[in-house]
């Protein structure tokens, strides 16, 4: 069942068109995260669903009720929507706890027990209630900010690129922190980033946004190793784009053969790997050279191997090229990011195992 | 082997240091600190004059039922003239910046431009277009219109400048549009509010031609008619005591009001620009209002100048009279402007380079000094003058030195917005590109805060062009500038004669509003 559902949706400025016609559907109690590169409109989308603009066209309903439509708009204020901004958006002439206290009534009884409780809830130190936002540090405005959206329970939660302003270890624990807190809490929760590895990590619904539209919309996994089209395939995450024949069930391409989903057959494909899913096994230099009547299994030798810590970034000269598709490529060295640890020296020769499937794309 | 050589390195290379940057910021510190004593002269000489005065003549100058008028005049007109231009102005703020309102920019323009009338203009238009007017509505409705425009300048910029995310967030709190703004927008304006009521009621407590043109009594008004029949009494001096101690009043009321609070955004990136609330059916009632603003404001001035000027005729027109007093005008605005900036420039690189005590305190004296009215500036030099430094008596050094008395704070303030607009860095990397101390902070700080320096002294310029109070008090024999050409011909009631001066005033100062405008606004999109 769907609890936000969002259908044709456009909205521009201008001559610049930022929606044009977005569909979604967010069920209860889930974590969807919209991401793009920036100028895509993933903003303008959130913006939109809290209702700080109205849309040009399109509906939103929330728990079956309409927020907006083409005659009419339900006010921000009465929506019950809690957002939190990019840079937190604190109120800088109140206090934390007033902060905080903000969307409660001044005589709700408990206001201060409210305040503190939401405050502990946030990781945020009693002490601090009395400061003020610029007397606190990015990751405790961001706090506050979460804090305050949290005070009226909202059922339907906005993160608009929240974490983007700290730094990378404390956006990490941030996330899990967040993420943790609004299922505990029962919250519906979107989040607008253009940071692939967090949407990845936080949402099981990922939406993939790009010129005002969605390119993409499903679960992390789905997206990461089945994306649609090569920009949803690179913009995710590393990607190695081969082209490849194919037939019953198996894709040649340039670094051997490897099961694809699908029966069909082509001579003309394109296939993409994630660089995890390639194996390099050292081998001797007569195995290797050995190699090329194998075509099933492909061999290479290490041209460069640059160090940078953790990771080294090997580039491999393929040894046996099995056909035409692959001969377009195989002069272009296969460049890969491998751990430091596996020692590739130039020089050396390895063989090339694919682990898991290739994704066709076109 | 490393360490025993790097200390003898590090001994040689601090006094060289030390050599090199002490001449610089000590020479500042000393102008800075002659800059400010010379600032607090007027104030010195109220306390003085007290003193001397005894203790006994002084209470019977200051309690008597005289003093009481004034008083009371002077406050209503505070208590009526500034709240009702504040509402004014906010209401203005609001619609030219956050609403639809047809022809915005230019209504921001024009309810800008009024700066350019001088307040005895302003009056002395009222006046010829209903002679009746008079007493206190008379001044209340000629004190909004002439000084609305010191509250909707910062207004305009701070509501620019003020971050929507804030609002988004109360509405998203639950929180409808006029709670929202009274509840977020109106804290916001806090600060803009509290200084430009501040800038309003020091200008009231001082203004003095605009009073004496329709004969409403103040504290000014009554020093000046002193000072013109007995020169330099105790009882003119006392008058300015109390004055003074009004100044002074206001200043601590608005230090309390606007509070300890920080009211900057927090976070970084750039804010979005609020979206425009439509007003719909209500744009045409809405533009009733900046359209009578303007009409007021501008519309009368304008009207009744032309008007004397089509009744006057070739015989106003005598450029023989006009030219010399446009000249001395502008040299004396151009060469106190000029002074004013060469005054204010230790201070305000001190108060922004060296947060020391010393700073803070010269920062505080000028603060105090600004709010000095010019009566009381020019008394103060007068009466130095005469009595001790009687050489400098009526020189246009005098003159010169006390309009950078009266405008060292408005050139203080825009150049060291500037000058803290350039990272100490930059002088930094220029001293480590190996120039002197001297031509490092030529080359960056005071080539980038070359703006603000020119802004400030605009600012001090257009305070001088304007200026009747204290010329007509310290002018050396013989001089006449614009405004002491309006006001002798409209003191005579030949307001036809008068009407030319008025003009060029007007027309001079106009490009000047118009920089000071572009100015606010370029701070308000930073």
């Amino acid at each position: 069942m769907s609890f936000l559902q969002v259908t044709g949706l456009c909205k521009s400025y201008g001559a610049v068109t930022a929606l044009d016609g977005i569909d979604l559907s967010v069920p209860l109690v889930s974590r969807t995260a919209i991401v793009g590169p920036s100028g895509c409109g993933k903003t303008t989308l959130l913006r939109l669903i809290a209702g700080f603009e109205a849309p040009d066209s399109g509906r939103i309903t929330l728990n079956g009720e309409r927020l907006v439509d083409e005659v009419q708009a339900v006010p921000a204020h009465q929506r019950g929507i809690g957002v939190v901004m990019q840079d937190g958006a604190l109120f800088p002439h109140l206090s934390i706890a007033d902060n905080i206290g903000f969307g409660l009534t001044r005589n709700e009884p408990d206001r201060g027990r409210r305040i503190a409780d939401l405050a502990y809830t946030v990781g945020l130190d009693a002490s601090i209630l009395r400061r003020r936002p610029h007397q606190l540090s990015g990751g405790q405005q961001q706090r506050v900010a979460l804090a305050r959206a949290m005070a009226r329970k909202p059922s339907l939660m906005l993160l608009d690129e929240p974490f983007s302003a700290l730094d990378m270890g404390l956006r990490t624990s941030m996330r899990e922190a967040v993420a943790e807190l609004l299922e505990s809490a029962g919250m519906t929760t979107i989040l607008v980033t253009h940071d692939q590895a967090e949407a990845l990590s936080f949402a099981d619904q990922v939406a993939v946004m790009r010129d005002g539209r969605f390119s993409q919309v499903g679960t992390p996994r789905e997206l990461y190793f089945h994306p649609s089209d090569t920009m949803v395939a690179q913009f995710l995450g590393d990607a190695i784009l081969l082209p490849a024949r194919l037939s019953r069930g198996m894709a040649d391409c340039a670094i051997g053969q490897v099961s694809v989903a699908g029966v069909d057959h082509r001579d003309s494909a394109r296939i993409m790997l994630r660089p995890e899913q390639i194996v390099l096994e050292p081998v001797s230099a007569a195995e290797a050279t050995a190699s090329a009547a194998v075509p099933a299994v492909a061999y290479g030798e290490v041209k460069k191997s640059e160090f940078a810590g953790a990771y080294c970034t090997v580039s491999l000269r393929l040894l046996n090229m099995p056909d035409a598709p692959a001969a377009a490529i195989g002069a272009t060295p296969l460049v890969l990011r491998r751990p430091s640890v596996e020692e590739l020296a130039p020089g050396s020769f390895v063989r090339i195992r694919i682990l898991g499937k290739a994704h066709i794309i076109a | 082997m490393s360490l025993a050589r790097s200390v003898p390195l590090a001994s040689t290379v601090a006094p060289i240091r030390r050599r090199l940057l002490l001449p610089a910021r000590s020479w500042m510190v000393i102008a800075a600190v002659v800059v400010s004593l010379i600032a607090l002269l007027p104030l010195g000489f109220i306390v003085w004059t007290t003193f001397e005065t005894g203790w006994a003549t002084a209470s019977a100058l200051v309690f008597r039922p005289r003093v009481g008028d004034l008083l009371a005049n002077s406050l209503l007109l505070i208590v009526l003239a500034v709240p009702i231009a504040a509402a004014l102005a906010l209401t203005l703020a609001w619609l030219t910046v956050r609403s639809d309102l047809p022809g915005g920019r230019m209504w921001a323009w024009l309810l800008v431009a009024p700066l350019a009338v001088p307040a005895f203009v302003q009056s002395y238009a009222w006046v010829s277009l209903v002679p009746s007017l008079q007493g206190l509505f008379g001044g209340v409705l000629v004190s909004v219109l002439a000084y609305f425009p010191f509250l909707y300048l910062p207004l305009f910029a701070t509501l620019r400048r003020l971050d929507p995310a804030l609002e988004d967030s109360a509405a998203s709190l639950g929180i409808g549009p006029w709670k929202i703004f009274l509840r977020v927008t109106l804290p916001q304006l806090r600060l803009a509010i509290c200084g430009g009521a501040l800038l309003v009621g020091l200008h009231l407590l001082s203004e003095y031609g605009l009073y004496a043109m329709i004969r409403f009594d103040t504290f000014t008004t009554a020093i000046v008619d002193q000072f013109q029949s007995t020169f330099d009494g105790p009882a003119g001096t006392m008058l300015a005591v109390v004055l003074v101690a009004c100044c002074l009043g206001l200043l601590g009321l608005e230090n309390i009001a606007r509070g300890e609070e920080r009211y900057a955004r927090v976070g970084s990136g750039a804010p979005r620009r609020a979206a425009p609330v439509r007003l719909g059916r209500l744009a045409l009632p809405c533009l009733i209002l900046p359209a009578l603003t303007v009409l007021l404001a501008l519309g009368v001035p304008f009207l009744t100048i032309g008007r004397w000027l089509a009744a006057g005729g070739t015989r106003v027109l005598d450029l023989n009279e006009i030219l010399p007093a446009l000249w001395q005008t502008l040299l004396l605005a151009l060469a106190g402007g000029l002074l004013t900036m060469a005054a204010a420039l230790p201070v305000a690189w001190l108060a922004v380079r060296d947060q020391g005590p010393l700073p803070r305190l010269l920062e505080s004296c000028g603060y105090v000094v600004g709010s000095l009215p010019s009566v009381v500036v020019a008394l103060a030099v007068v009466s130095v003058t005469a009595r001790v430094l009687f050489p400098l008596y009526q020189t246009l050094f005098t003159i010169l030195a006390a309009y950078a008395i009266m405008f060292l704070p408005r050139a203080i303030i825009g150049l060291r917005a500037s000058l803290a607009q350039v990272p100490v860095e930059l002088e930094q990397a220029a001293a480590s590109l190996g120039k002197s101390p001297a031509r490092a902070l030529w080359a960056t700080t005071v080539r980038l805060s070359a703006p603000g320096a020119a802004a400030g002294m605009t600012l001090a310029s257009l305070g001088i062009l304007n200026e009747l109070t204290a010329t007509q008090m310290l002018a050396p024999n013989g001089t006449r500038t614009l405004a002491m050409g309006f006001w002798s011909y409209s003191s005579e009631l030949d307001y036809a004669a008068a009407a030319p001066y008025a003009l060029i005033m007007i027309v001079i100062s106009l490009p000047l509003t118009w920089l000071l405008f572009l100015q606010s606004r370029r701070l308000a999109d930073r």
